[in-house]
Protein backbone atom coordinates (compact mmCIF):
# COMPACT_ATOMS: atom_id res chain seq x y z
CA UNK A 1 0.00 0.00 0.00
CA UNK A 2 1.45 3.29 -1.06
CA UNK A 3 1.81 6.17 1.30
CA UNK A 4 -0.57 8.39 -0.67
CA UNK A 5 -3.26 5.80 -0.27
CA UNK A 6 -2.62 5.66 3.47
CA UNK A 7 -2.98 9.40 3.68
CA UNK A 8 -6.25 9.15 1.78
CA UNK A 9 -7.51 6.46 4.14
CA UNK A 10 -6.40 7.90 7.45
CA UNK A 11 -5.78 11.61 6.85
CA UNK A 12 -9.16 12.59 8.25
CA UNK A 13 -9.66 9.51 10.42
CA UNK A 14 -9.76 11.58 13.60
CA UNK A 15 -12.98 13.28 12.52
CA UNK A 16 -14.56 10.15 11.16
CA UNK A 17 -13.80 10.12 7.43
CA UNK A 18 -11.95 7.38 5.59
CA UNK A 19 -11.04 3.91 6.75
CA UNK A 20 -12.99 2.79 9.82
CA UNK A 21 -10.52 0.25 11.22
CA UNK A 22 -7.21 1.42 12.59
CA UNK A 23 -4.15 -0.51 11.37
CA UNK A 24 -3.54 -3.52 13.58
CA UNK A 25 -0.35 -5.14 12.37
CA UNK A 26 2.67 -4.22 10.25
CA UNK A 27 2.62 -0.58 11.18
CA UNK A 28 4.42 1.58 8.67
CA UNK A 29 6.05 4.91 9.39
CA UNK A 30 3.63 6.48 6.96
CA UNK A 31 0.64 5.22 8.91
CA UNK A 32 2.04 6.62 12.13
CA UNK A 33 2.75 10.02 10.58
CA UNK A 34 -0.69 10.18 8.98
CA UNK A 35 -2.78 9.09 11.95
CA UNK A 36 -0.94 11.19 14.52
CA UNK A 37 -1.16 14.14 12.15
CA UNK A 38 -4.86 13.51 11.71
CA UNK A 39 -5.23 13.56 15.50
CA UNK A 40 -3.71 17.05 15.52
CA UNK A 41 -7.03 18.24 14.04
CA UNK A 42 -8.58 17.81 17.48
CA UNK A 43 -5.72 19.56 19.28
CA UNK A 44 -6.05 22.52 16.95
CA UNK A 45 -9.84 22.50 17.21
CA UNK A 46 -9.80 22.57 21.01
CA UNK A 47 -6.98 25.08 21.23
CA UNK A 48 -8.29 27.58 18.68
CA UNK A 49 -11.89 27.61 19.87
CA UNK A 50 -10.98 27.74 23.58
CA UNK A 51 -8.55 30.59 22.96
CA UNK A 52 -10.99 32.52 20.80
CA UNK A 53 -13.80 32.28 23.35
CA UNK A 54 -11.52 32.55 26.35
CA UNK A 55 -10.16 35.88 25.16
CA UNK A 56 -13.47 37.64 25.71
CA UNK A 57 -14.36 35.96 29.00
CA UNK A 58 -10.83 36.69 30.22
CA UNK A 59 -11.25 40.39 29.47
CA UNK A 60 -14.50 40.37 31.41
CA UNK A 61 -12.97 38.47 34.32
CA UNK A 62 -9.95 40.78 34.46
CA UNK A 63 -12.20 43.83 34.51
CA UNK A 64 -14.32 42.12 37.16
CA UNK A 65 -11.33 41.40 39.35
CA UNK A 66 -10.20 45.01 39.19
CA UNK A 67 -13.70 46.29 39.89
CA UNK A 68 -14.37 48.41 42.96
CA UNK A 69 -17.60 46.62 43.79
CA UNK A 70 -17.08 43.47 45.76
CA UNK A 71 -20.17 41.85 44.27
CA UNK A 72 -18.38 41.81 40.90
CA UNK A 73 -14.87 41.37 42.27
CA UNK A 74 -15.41 38.38 44.52
CA UNK A 75 -16.92 36.05 41.88
CA UNK A 76 -14.11 36.93 39.46
CA UNK A 77 -11.48 36.28 42.11
CA UNK A 78 -13.04 32.94 42.98
CA UNK A 79 -13.37 31.94 39.35
CA UNK A 80 -9.66 32.59 38.80
CA UNK A 81 -8.67 30.90 42.05
CA UNK A 82 -10.66 27.72 41.39
CA UNK A 83 -9.40 27.23 37.86
CA UNK A 84 -5.80 28.25 38.50
CA UNK A 85 -5.53 26.54 41.85
CA UNK A 86 -6.50 23.03 40.78
CA UNK A 87 -5.01 20.70 38.19
CA UNK A 88 -6.65 20.71 34.77
CA UNK A 89 -6.62 16.92 34.87
CA UNK A 90 -8.91 16.89 37.93
CA UNK A 91 -11.09 19.60 36.39
CA UNK A 92 -11.62 17.40 33.36
CA UNK A 93 -12.57 14.40 35.47
CA UNK A 94 -14.89 16.42 37.68
CA UNK A 95 -16.59 18.10 34.73
CA UNK A 96 -17.00 14.83 32.87
CA UNK A 97 -18.72 13.10 35.77
CA UNK A 98 -20.80 16.21 36.45
CA UNK A 99 -21.93 16.21 32.82
CA UNK A 100 -22.68 12.50 33.04
CA UNK A 101 -25.04 13.08 35.94
CA UNK A 102 -26.66 15.98 34.09
CA UNK A 103 -27.36 13.54 31.29
CA UNK A 104 -29.99 11.77 33.37
CA UNK A 105 -31.79 15.08 33.96
CA UNK A 106 -32.55 15.83 30.34
CA UNK A 107 -31.37 14.54 26.94
CA UNK A 108 -30.64 18.18 26.20
CA UNK A 109 -27.35 17.74 28.06
CA UNK A 110 -26.23 14.71 26.04
CA UNK A 111 -23.58 16.47 23.94
CA UNK A 112 -21.91 17.79 27.11
CA UNK A 113 -20.49 14.38 27.95
CA UNK A 114 -18.87 14.14 24.51
CA UNK A 115 -15.37 15.49 24.20
CA UNK A 116 -16.07 17.95 21.38
CA UNK A 117 -18.31 20.06 23.62
CA UNK A 118 -17.64 19.04 27.23
CA UNK A 119 -13.87 19.21 27.09
CA UNK A 120 -14.08 22.39 25.04
CA UNK A 121 -16.10 24.05 27.81
CA UNK A 122 -13.57 23.03 30.46
CA UNK A 123 -10.65 24.28 28.36
CA UNK A 124 -12.51 27.49 27.61
CA UNK A 125 -13.15 28.21 31.31
CA UNK A 126 -9.62 27.17 32.24
CA UNK A 127 -7.89 29.41 29.73
CA UNK A 128 -10.26 32.25 30.63
CA UNK A 129 -9.06 32.03 34.23
CA UNK A 130 -5.35 31.91 33.34
CA UNK A 131 -5.67 34.66 30.73
CA UNK A 132 -7.88 36.67 33.07
CA UNK A 133 -5.09 36.70 35.63
CA UNK A 134 -2.59 37.81 32.97
CA UNK A 135 -4.93 40.58 31.79
CA UNK A 136 -5.58 41.62 35.38
CA UNK A 137 -1.85 41.99 35.97
CA UNK A 138 -1.59 44.03 32.76
CA UNK A 139 -4.52 46.25 33.79
CA UNK A 140 -2.76 47.03 37.05
CA UNK A 141 0.46 47.98 35.30
CA UNK A 142 -1.04 50.41 32.79
CA UNK A 143 1.07 53.55 33.22
CA UNK A 144 -0.70 56.18 35.32
CA UNK A 145 0.24 58.80 32.73
CA UNK A 146 -1.83 57.08 30.03
CA UNK A 147 -4.95 57.23 32.17
CA UNK A 148 -4.33 60.85 33.14
CA UNK A 149 -3.83 61.74 29.50
CA UNK A 150 -7.12 60.01 28.65
CA UNK A 151 -8.85 62.05 31.35
CA UNK A 152 -7.25 65.23 30.10
CA UNK A 153 -8.57 64.56 26.60
CA UNK A 154 -12.05 64.09 27.98
CA UNK A 155 -12.29 60.34 27.40
CA UNK A 156 -14.70 58.55 29.66
CA UNK A 157 -16.68 55.35 29.97
CA UNK A 158 -16.68 53.04 26.98
CA UNK A 159 -14.51 55.24 24.77
CA UNK A 160 -11.85 55.43 27.51
CA UNK A 161 -11.85 51.64 27.79
CA UNK A 162 -11.96 50.90 24.08
CA UNK A 163 -9.37 53.47 22.95
CA UNK A 164 -6.96 53.64 25.88
CA UNK A 165 -7.23 50.92 28.52
CA UNK A 166 -7.91 47.87 26.38
CA UNK A 167 -5.15 48.35 23.77
CA UNK A 168 -2.59 49.14 26.44
CA UNK A 169 -3.65 46.11 28.45
CA UNK A 170 -3.27 43.87 25.40
CA UNK A 171 0.16 45.30 24.59
CA UNK A 172 1.40 44.67 28.10
CA UNK A 173 -0.16 41.23 28.38
CA UNK A 174 0.77 39.91 24.96
CA UNK A 175 4.08 38.10 25.71
CA UNK A 176 2.57 36.28 28.67
CA UNK A 177 -0.57 35.57 26.70
CA UNK A 178 1.52 33.95 23.96
CA UNK A 179 2.92 31.63 26.58
CA UNK A 180 -0.55 30.80 27.81
CA UNK A 181 -1.64 29.97 24.26
CA UNK A 182 1.28 27.57 23.83
CA UNK A 183 0.48 25.77 27.04
CA UNK A 184 -3.20 25.65 26.23
CA UNK A 185 -2.37 23.73 23.06
CA UNK A 186 -0.25 21.38 25.15
CA UNK A 187 -3.10 20.96 27.59
CA UNK A 188 -5.42 19.79 24.84
CA UNK A 189 -3.56 16.46 24.86
CA UNK A 190 -5.08 15.69 28.27
CA UNK A 191 -8.64 15.53 26.97
CA UNK A 192 -8.79 11.88 25.97
CA UNK A 193 -6.92 10.70 29.06
CA UNK A 194 -9.35 12.18 31.52
CA UNK A 195 -12.66 10.43 31.21
CA UNK A 196 -13.90 11.87 27.96
CA UNK A 197 -14.23 8.88 25.63
CA UNK A 198 -12.73 8.86 22.16
CA UNK A 199 -15.87 7.86 20.27
CA UNK A 200 -15.13 5.33 17.50
CA UNK A 201 -11.43 5.80 18.22
CA UNK A 202 -11.56 9.37 17.00
CA UNK A 203 -8.89 10.80 19.25
CA UNK A 204 -6.28 13.48 19.33
CA UNK A 205 -2.63 13.20 18.39
CA UNK A 206 -1.49 11.81 21.74
CA UNK A 207 -4.30 9.26 21.68
CA UNK A 208 -3.00 7.83 18.42
CA UNK A 209 0.63 8.08 19.52
CA UNK A 210 -0.24 6.04 22.60
CA UNK A 211 -2.18 3.61 20.43
CA UNK A 212 0.93 2.93 18.35
CA UNK A 213 3.22 2.82 21.38
CA UNK A 214 0.95 0.28 23.06
CA UNK A 215 0.62 -1.88 19.96
CA UNK A 216 4.26 -1.91 18.91
CA UNK A 217 5.67 -1.61 22.43
CA UNK A 218 8.13 0.81 20.89
CA UNK A 219 7.84 4.37 22.22
CA UNK A 220 10.79 5.61 20.20
CA UNK A 221 8.85 6.17 16.97
CA UNK A 222 5.34 7.53 17.70
CA UNK A 223 6.31 9.98 20.46
CA UNK A 224 9.06 11.72 18.49
CA UNK A 225 6.59 12.06 15.61
CA UNK A 226 4.13 13.65 18.03
CA UNK A 227 6.89 15.89 19.36
CA UNK A 228 7.68 17.04 15.83
CA UNK A 229 4.06 17.96 15.16
CA UNK A 230 3.83 19.85 18.43
CA UNK A 231 7.03 21.77 17.86
CA UNK A 232 5.63 22.83 14.48
CA UNK A 233 2.38 23.85 16.18
CA UNK A 234 4.24 25.78 18.87
CA UNK A 235 6.33 27.58 16.26
CA UNK A 236 3.23 28.59 14.31
CA UNK A 237 1.55 29.82 17.50
CA UNK A 238 4.62 31.93 18.24
CA UNK A 239 4.64 33.25 14.66
CA UNK A 240 0.93 34.15 14.73
CA UNK A 241 1.13 35.84 18.10
CA UNK A 242 4.29 37.60 17.00
CA UNK A 243 2.41 39.09 14.03
CA UNK A 244 -0.37 40.30 16.32
CA UNK A 245 2.22 41.69 18.70
CA UNK A 246 3.72 43.65 15.83
CA UNK A 247 0.29 44.98 14.93
CA UNK A 248 -0.40 46.02 18.53
CA UNK A 249 2.87 47.92 18.71
CA UNK A 250 2.72 49.34 15.18
CA UNK A 251 2.82 52.93 16.49
CA UNK A 252 6.27 52.42 17.97
CA UNK A 253 9.52 52.73 16.04
CA UNK A 254 11.05 49.35 15.36
CA UNK A 255 13.90 49.63 17.86
CA UNK A 256 11.75 50.23 20.94
CA UNK A 257 9.13 47.58 20.23
CA UNK A 258 9.07 45.12 23.08
CA UNK A 259 10.69 41.89 22.04
CA UNK A 260 8.69 38.76 22.62
CA UNK A 261 10.30 36.93 25.48
CA UNK A 262 8.97 33.52 26.18
CA UNK A 263 9.07 32.32 29.71
CA UNK A 264 7.69 29.24 31.31
CA UNK A 265 5.82 30.87 34.11
CA UNK A 266 2.43 29.48 33.37
CA UNK A 267 1.29 25.95 33.09
CA UNK A 268 -1.56 23.93 34.36
CA UNK B 1 -13.76 -0.62 61.42
CA UNK B 2 -16.31 0.06 64.15
CA UNK B 3 -18.18 -2.63 66.08
CA UNK B 4 -21.57 -1.65 64.71
CA UNK B 5 -20.42 -1.97 61.11
CA UNK B 6 -20.89 -5.73 61.04
CA UNK B 7 -24.09 -5.54 58.99
CA UNK B 8 -24.10 -2.34 56.93
CA UNK B 9 -27.44 -3.06 55.27
CA UNK B 10 -29.17 -2.32 58.59
CA UNK B 11 -27.50 1.04 58.99
CA UNK B 12 -28.59 4.42 57.73
CA UNK B 13 -27.62 8.07 57.87
CA UNK B 14 -24.50 9.09 59.72
CA UNK B 15 -23.68 5.66 61.11
CA UNK B 16 -23.77 4.26 57.57
CA UNK B 17 -21.51 7.07 56.38
CA UNK B 18 -19.08 6.52 59.26
CA UNK B 19 -18.83 2.83 58.35
CA UNK B 20 -18.68 3.51 54.61
CA UNK B 21 -15.91 6.06 54.95
CA UNK B 22 -13.74 3.75 57.05
CA UNK B 23 -13.72 0.64 54.88
CA UNK B 24 -10.33 -0.80 54.01
CA UNK B 25 -10.46 0.66 50.53
CA UNK B 26 -11.22 4.10 51.88
CA UNK B 27 -8.28 3.86 54.25
CA UNK B 28 -6.14 3.01 51.22
CA UNK B 29 -7.63 6.06 49.50
CA UNK B 30 -6.62 8.28 52.41
CA UNK B 31 -3.16 6.72 52.47
CA UNK B 32 -2.76 7.57 48.78
CA UNK B 33 -2.92 11.28 49.68
CA UNK B 34 0.17 10.55 51.74
CA UNK B 35 1.73 8.72 48.79
CA UNK B 36 1.25 11.78 46.61
CA UNK B 37 2.82 14.07 49.22
CA UNK B 38 5.75 11.67 49.76
CA UNK B 39 6.37 11.41 46.02
CA UNK B 40 6.23 15.19 45.80
CA UNK B 41 8.81 15.43 48.57
CA UNK B 42 11.10 12.98 46.74
CA UNK B 43 10.59 14.52 43.30
CA UNK B 44 11.43 18.09 44.32
CA UNK B 45 15.10 17.54 45.28
CA UNK B 46 15.71 15.14 42.38
CA UNK B 47 14.15 17.56 39.89
CA UNK B 48 16.24 20.38 41.37
CA UNK B 49 19.34 18.27 40.91
CA UNK B 50 18.46 17.61 37.26
CA UNK B 51 17.70 21.28 36.81
CA UNK B 52 20.96 22.31 38.39
CA UNK B 53 22.91 19.95 36.16
CA UNK B 54 21.02 21.23 33.10
CA UNK B 55 21.64 24.87 33.97
CA UNK B 56 25.31 24.26 34.72
CA UNK B 57 25.66 22.40 31.40
CA UNK B 58 23.97 25.25 29.52
CA UNK B 59 26.60 27.65 30.93
CA UNK B 60 29.47 25.41 29.94
CA UNK B 61 32.13 26.62 27.51
CA UNK B 62 32.28 23.19 25.90
CA UNK B 63 29.87 23.64 22.98
CA UNK B 64 28.23 20.19 22.82
CA UNK B 65 27.57 20.23 26.56
CA UNK B 66 26.09 23.74 26.38
CA UNK B 67 23.90 22.66 23.48
CA UNK B 68 22.74 19.65 25.43
CA UNK B 69 21.84 21.79 28.45
CA UNK B 70 19.99 24.37 26.37
CA UNK B 71 18.22 21.76 24.29
CA UNK B 72 17.11 19.94 27.42
CA UNK B 73 15.36 22.98 28.83
CA UNK B 74 14.04 24.15 25.47
CA UNK B 75 12.34 20.95 24.43
CA UNK B 76 9.67 21.00 27.15
CA UNK B 77 8.58 24.35 25.76
CA UNK B 78 7.57 22.81 22.47
CA UNK B 79 6.19 19.44 23.47
CA UNK B 80 3.37 18.66 25.94
CA UNK B 81 4.66 17.31 29.26
CA UNK B 82 2.14 14.47 29.27
CA UNK B 83 3.68 13.15 26.05
CA UNK B 84 7.00 12.97 27.90
CA UNK B 85 5.39 11.05 30.73
CA UNK B 86 3.95 8.42 28.46
CA UNK B 87 7.22 8.24 26.56
CA UNK B 88 9.73 8.09 29.40
CA UNK B 89 7.94 5.55 31.50
CA UNK B 90 8.27 2.92 28.75
CA UNK B 91 11.48 4.23 27.24
CA UNK B 92 13.40 4.29 30.52
CA UNK B 93 12.27 0.77 31.34
CA UNK B 94 13.39 -0.50 27.94
CA UNK B 95 16.70 1.35 28.12
CA UNK B 96 17.49 -0.13 31.53
CA UNK B 97 16.54 -3.62 30.40
CA UNK B 98 18.54 -3.27 27.22
CA UNK B 99 21.68 -2.22 29.10
CA UNK B 100 21.32 -5.10 31.52
CA UNK B 101 20.65 -7.40 28.60
CA UNK B 102 23.95 -6.44 26.99
CA UNK B 103 25.80 -6.97 30.27
CA UNK B 104 24.22 -10.20 31.52
CA UNK B 105 23.56 -12.02 28.27
CA UNK B 106 26.43 -11.18 25.89
CA UNK B 107 26.00 -14.37 23.84
CA UNK B 108 22.35 -13.72 23.00
CA UNK B 109 22.09 -13.54 19.22
CA UNK B 110 18.45 -12.77 18.50
CA UNK B 111 17.42 -9.13 18.07
CA UNK B 112 15.81 -7.40 21.03
CA UNK B 113 12.90 -6.10 19.00
CA UNK B 114 11.01 -8.94 17.39
CA UNK B 115 8.00 -7.57 15.55
CA UNK B 116 5.86 -5.94 18.20
CA UNK B 117 7.72 -7.44 21.14
CA UNK B 118 10.59 -6.28 23.21
CA UNK B 119 12.49 -9.40 24.26
CA UNK B 120 15.40 -9.50 26.67
CA UNK B 121 16.82 -12.53 28.42
CA UNK B 122 15.31 -13.53 31.77
CA UNK B 123 18.32 -12.35 33.75
CA UNK B 124 17.95 -8.84 32.35
CA UNK B 125 14.30 -8.41 33.28
CA UNK B 126 13.60 -5.49 35.57
CA UNK B 127 12.49 -6.28 38.16
CA UNK B 128 13.29 -9.99 38.00
CA UNK B 129 10.18 -12.10 37.62
CA UNK B 130 11.14 -13.95 40.79
CA UNK B 131 11.32 -10.84 42.96
CA UNK B 132 8.55 -10.14 45.47
CA UNK B 133 5.64 -7.78 44.88
CA UNK B 134 7.12 -4.85 46.78
CA UNK B 135 10.12 -4.75 44.46
CA UNK B 136 7.77 -4.31 41.51
CA UNK B 137 5.99 -1.48 43.29
CA UNK B 138 9.21 0.26 44.30
CA UNK B 139 10.48 -0.03 40.73
CA UNK B 140 7.23 1.53 39.48
CA UNK B 141 7.67 4.41 41.93
CA UNK B 142 11.29 4.78 40.91
CA UNK B 143 10.38 5.08 37.23
CA UNK B 144 7.63 7.59 38.03
CA UNK B 145 9.95 9.74 40.14
CA UNK B 146 12.67 9.63 37.50
CA UNK B 147 10.20 10.59 34.76
CA UNK B 148 8.87 13.49 36.81
CA UNK B 149 12.37 14.61 37.68
CA UNK B 150 13.49 14.58 34.04
CA UNK B 151 10.48 16.54 32.80
CA UNK B 152 10.27 19.08 35.63
CA UNK B 153 14.04 19.23 35.91
CA UNK B 154 13.90 20.91 32.52
CA UNK B 155 11.65 23.60 33.99
CA UNK B 156 13.99 23.95 36.95
CA UNK B 157 16.95 24.20 34.57
CA UNK B 158 15.33 27.16 32.91
CA UNK B 159 14.63 28.88 36.23
CA UNK B 160 18.15 28.26 37.55
CA UNK B 161 19.79 29.28 34.28
CA UNK B 162 17.92 32.58 34.44
CA UNK B 163 18.92 33.01 38.08
CA UNK B 164 22.58 32.37 37.30
CA UNK B 165 22.44 35.06 34.63
CA UNK B 166 20.76 37.46 37.05
CA UNK B 167 23.70 37.42 39.45
CA UNK B 168 25.48 40.76 38.79
CA UNK B 169 28.33 40.36 36.34
CA UNK B 170 30.58 42.42 38.60
CA UNK B 171 30.52 39.68 41.19
CA UNK B 172 32.04 37.21 38.74
CA UNK B 173 34.54 39.76 37.51
CA UNK B 174 35.65 40.38 41.07
CA UNK B 175 36.09 36.65 41.53
CA UNK B 176 38.28 36.53 38.42
CA UNK B 177 40.24 39.52 39.68
CA UNK B 178 40.98 37.60 42.85
CA UNK B 179 42.41 34.84 40.71
CA UNK B 180 39.68 32.28 41.21
CA UNK B 181 39.33 29.59 38.57
CA UNK B 182 36.02 29.23 36.73
CA UNK B 183 35.11 26.30 38.91
CA UNK B 184 35.89 28.16 42.13
CA UNK B 185 33.98 31.23 41.02
CA UNK B 186 31.01 29.07 40.09
CA UNK B 187 30.80 27.25 43.40
CA UNK B 188 31.86 30.04 45.75
CA UNK B 189 30.33 33.14 44.13
CA UNK B 190 27.60 32.23 41.69
CA UNK B 191 25.83 29.36 43.41
CA UNK B 192 25.41 30.97 46.84
CA UNK B 193 24.05 34.17 45.32
CA UNK B 194 21.69 32.81 42.71
CA UNK B 195 19.01 31.46 45.04
CA UNK B 196 17.47 34.84 45.79
CA UNK B 197 16.88 35.33 42.10
CA UNK B 198 15.68 31.78 41.61
CA UNK B 199 13.09 31.80 44.37
CA UNK B 200 10.10 33.29 42.53
CA UNK B 201 10.66 30.86 39.68
CA UNK B 202 11.10 27.92 42.01
CA UNK B 203 7.92 28.89 43.81
CA UNK B 204 6.16 28.75 40.47
CA UNK B 205 7.74 25.39 39.80
CA UNK B 206 6.41 24.07 43.10
CA UNK B 207 2.89 25.11 42.07
CA UNK B 208 3.40 23.45 38.69
CA UNK B 209 4.54 20.27 40.39
CA UNK B 210 1.55 20.20 42.73
CA UNK B 211 -0.75 20.50 39.76
CA UNK B 212 1.15 17.80 37.89
CA UNK B 213 0.79 15.15 40.62
CA UNK B 214 -2.51 13.75 39.30
CA UNK B 215 -0.55 12.73 36.20
CA UNK B 216 1.04 10.02 38.35
CA UNK B 217 -2.15 8.15 37.57
CA UNK B 218 -1.06 7.92 33.94
CA UNK B 219 2.20 6.29 35.05
CA UNK B 220 0.29 3.46 36.68
CA UNK B 221 0.65 4.56 40.30
CA UNK B 222 -2.33 3.81 42.53
CA UNK B 223 -2.74 7.45 43.48
CA UNK B 224 -5.73 9.53 44.52
CA UNK B 225 -7.13 9.69 40.99
CA UNK B 226 -7.04 5.90 40.74
CA UNK B 227 -8.87 5.47 44.05
CA UNK B 228 -11.40 8.21 43.32
CA UNK B 229 -12.37 6.43 40.10
CA UNK B 230 -12.35 3.08 41.82
CA UNK B 231 -14.42 4.06 44.86
CA UNK B 232 -16.78 6.48 43.15
CA UNK B 233 -18.02 4.10 40.46
CA UNK B 234 -21.45 2.52 40.79
CA UNK B 235 -21.45 -0.36 43.27
CA UNK B 236 -24.01 -3.17 43.04
CA UNK B 237 -25.32 -4.84 46.18
CA UNK B 238 -24.01 -8.15 44.83
CA UNK B 239 -20.35 -7.13 45.08
CA UNK B 240 -20.21 -4.87 48.10
CA UNK B 241 -21.82 -4.24 51.46
CA UNK B 242 -22.16 -0.58 50.62
CA UNK B 243 -24.08 -0.28 47.34
CA UNK B 244 -24.36 3.23 45.88
CA UNK B 245 -24.83 5.03 42.59
CA UNK B 246 -22.24 6.84 40.51
CA UNK B 247 -20.48 9.04 43.04
CA UNK B 248 -17.38 9.81 41.02
CA UNK B 249 -18.37 13.46 40.73
CA UNK B 250 -18.35 13.76 44.51
CA UNK B 251 -14.98 12.05 44.81
CA UNK B 252 -13.42 14.27 42.18
CA UNK B 253 -15.05 17.26 43.83
CA UNK B 254 -13.22 16.26 47.02
CA UNK B 255 -9.93 16.00 45.08
CA UNK B 256 -10.56 19.43 43.60
CA UNK B 257 -10.97 20.88 47.09
CA UNK B 258 -7.85 19.04 48.30
CA UNK B 259 -5.77 20.60 45.51
CA UNK B 260 -7.29 24.04 46.03
CA UNK B 261 -6.32 23.88 49.69
CA UNK B 262 -2.83 22.67 48.86
CA UNK B 263 -2.18 25.49 46.39
CA UNK B 264 -3.78 28.04 48.73
CA UNK B 265 -1.52 27.05 51.62
CA UNK B 266 1.53 26.96 49.32
CA UNK B 267 0.74 30.40 48.03
CA UNK B 268 0.53 31.80 51.57
CA UNK B 269 3.81 30.15 52.60
CA UNK B 270 5.61 31.27 49.45
CA UNK B 271 4.38 34.84 49.88
CA UNK B 272 5.63 34.89 53.43
CA UNK B 273 8.98 33.41 52.37
CA UNK B 274 9.31 36.01 49.62
CA UNK B 275 8.59 38.80 52.12
CA UNK B 276 11.18 37.41 54.47
CA UNK B 277 13.79 37.23 51.71
CA UNK B 278 12.95 40.61 50.19
CA UNK B 279 13.31 42.30 53.56
CA UNK B 280 16.21 44.71 53.33
CA UNK B 281 17.12 43.68 49.77
CA UNK B 282 17.92 46.29 47.18
CA UNK B 283 15.05 45.17 44.97
CA UNK B 284 11.70 46.74 44.08
CA UNK B 285 9.90 44.53 46.58
CA UNK B 286 12.37 45.34 49.33
CA UNK B 287 12.09 49.05 48.58
CA UNK B 288 8.28 48.88 48.73
CA UNK B 289 8.49 47.18 52.14
CA UNK B 290 10.87 49.82 53.42
CA UNK B 291 8.51 52.59 52.31
CA UNK B 292 5.49 50.87 53.82
CA UNK B 293 7.30 50.48 57.11
CA UNK B 294 8.55 54.04 57.29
Amino acid sequence: MSCLQTIGDYGLRAIGFGERLLPRTDFTLCQQFTLIGSGMIWNIYFGVLALAGGFFLATAVALGKSSRHWIVRKPSEWFIFVFRGSPLFIQFFFAYFAFLSLKSVSPLFDPLSAAWLGALIVLFLNTSAYTGEIFFGALRSIPKGDLEAADAYGFSGWARFRRIIWPTMLRLAWPAYTNEAIFLFHATTLVFFSGFPAWQQRGDALYYAKYFADKTFNPFIPYPILAMYFILLTLSVIATYGLINRYLNRHLPKEVRPRMRLRLNLIR
Amino acid sequence: MFEYCADPSQLSGLTWASCYLTTGKHLAFYASFGTVLVLLAIIVPVALLFGFAGAAAARSHFAPLALLGKGYSAIVRGVPDIAFFLFFVIALDQIFEYIRHRIYCPDWTEPVRQGNDFVVCAAAKLPLSTSPQWVHEVYGFFLAVLTFAIVYGAFAAQVLYGAMRAVPRAQMETAEAYGMTRRQAFWRILVPQMWVYALPGLGNLWMILIKATPLLFLLGIEDIVYWARELGGTKQAKFTDYPHGDWRMLYFGALLIFYLMLTWVSEKVLNRLMRRLSHGQATAAGEAMRKAGA
